[in-house]
């Protein structure tokens, strides 16, 4: 799938976010010359291919008293992991879940789950719980947890022309 | 009034689903939390410039759109650390980066809009910094929409 200049022009204008106003879709079709119908047309379009996966807040876990994220990590068989992936991906707490390759000898997991918490007493209280899910299928595991962001400004198209 | 109250937990889960694309998606949630839509509008703005969420619009897929992501990962020496994040920073191709307790200590995504523009940015990133740049692409998804119950 391919976007065209309007869906571009569109993309361009949201990247930074909508804006917080009754009628958000229509000022933004205001601004860019558009109306509304072609606005939201484009933007369903976008869902149905999945160029826009949802229109949401992106919540900032740290200032929310999440300070506790941590990125556990596996090394589990690649003939088990879809299996134990989908799992992993449907437990509760975990937010995130992949599967990754490894870059060895660096890097030896590739199962990837994000789990956060108040405490790391709390997340390894679950990471505890996904050790004991996976079993003697685990061959290796470890955690880092983020100390910082240092960006988060999601996707940004490169101005064209 | 200890901010954020219950009123804007609720509303910060709310704001988690899809917005609708009607032409006021806004006076819905105000209805679900009993607010009037101004007063919604209010804390979601609050919600915004208070930090407790970084973005509220579309999330878009770079691979969708033809384009790709990729999890990247460096080992940067603690006396580099602020120099290589500037270089890393700048690259518009960079939508996250975190620092994490590793010896892996910097942890980000590209999203570029061809498939091509990852090993394009990551090798340009190692030139630049004369580290390495692990590679993660994601080969499987097991779950996907970020959820933090507030």
């Amino acid at each position: 799938m391919s976007i065209d200049s309007t869906d571009r022009v569109l993309i361009e204008a949201l990247q930074g976010g909508l804006p917080l106003v009754p009628a958000p879709y229509a000022e933004v079709a205001d601004r860019l010359g558009l109306t509304e119908a072609v606005v939201t047309d484009r933007l369903a379009a976008m869902k149905s291919t999945g160029v826009i996966r949802r229109i949401a807040a992106a919540p900032n876990h740290f200032q929310l008293g999440m300070t506790a994220n941590g990125m556990t990590v596996w090394d589990v068989g690649d003939d088990r992991i879809a299996e134990l992936g989908a799992q992993i991906g449907a437990l509760p707490f975990v937010t995130h879940c992949y599967e990754r390759p490894r870059a060895l000898p660096d890097w030896p997991f590739n199962l990837f789950a994000m789990v956060h918490g108040e405490t790391r007493e709390e997340v390894e209280a679950k990471r505890a719980q996904i050790r004991d899910l996976l079993g003697e299928a685990r061959r290796g595991d470890d955690i880092l947890y983020s100390t910082r962001i240092l960006k988060k400004t999601g996707l940004r198209l490169r101005k064209r022309g | 009034m200890i901010r954020p109250d219950k009123t804007d937990r609720a509303l910060l889960n709310l704001l988690q689903e899809d917005l609708p694309l009607t032409h006021r998606p806004f006076a819905a949630l105000a209805a679900r939390l009993e607010l009037t839509e101004p007063a919604l509008l209010d804390r979601v703005t609050w919600l915004r410039d208070e930090g407790y969420i970084t973005r509220f619009g579309p999330f878009f897929d770079a691979a969708a759109m033809g384009g790709a992501f990729c999890l990247c990962a460096m080992a940067v020496p603690a006396a580099d650390f602020d120099a290589v994040l500037t270089k890393v920073n700048a690259r518009p191709e960079v939508a996250h980066n975190y620092e994490r307790a590793h010896r892996l200590n910097m942890w980000f995504v590209l999203a570029t809009e061809t498939p091509e523009g990852i090993a394009q940015t990551a090798d340009a990133i190692e030139r630049e910094t004369g580290l390495k740049v692990l590679r993660f692409p994601k080969l499987q998804e097991f779950y996907i929409g970020f959820r933090v119950a507030a």
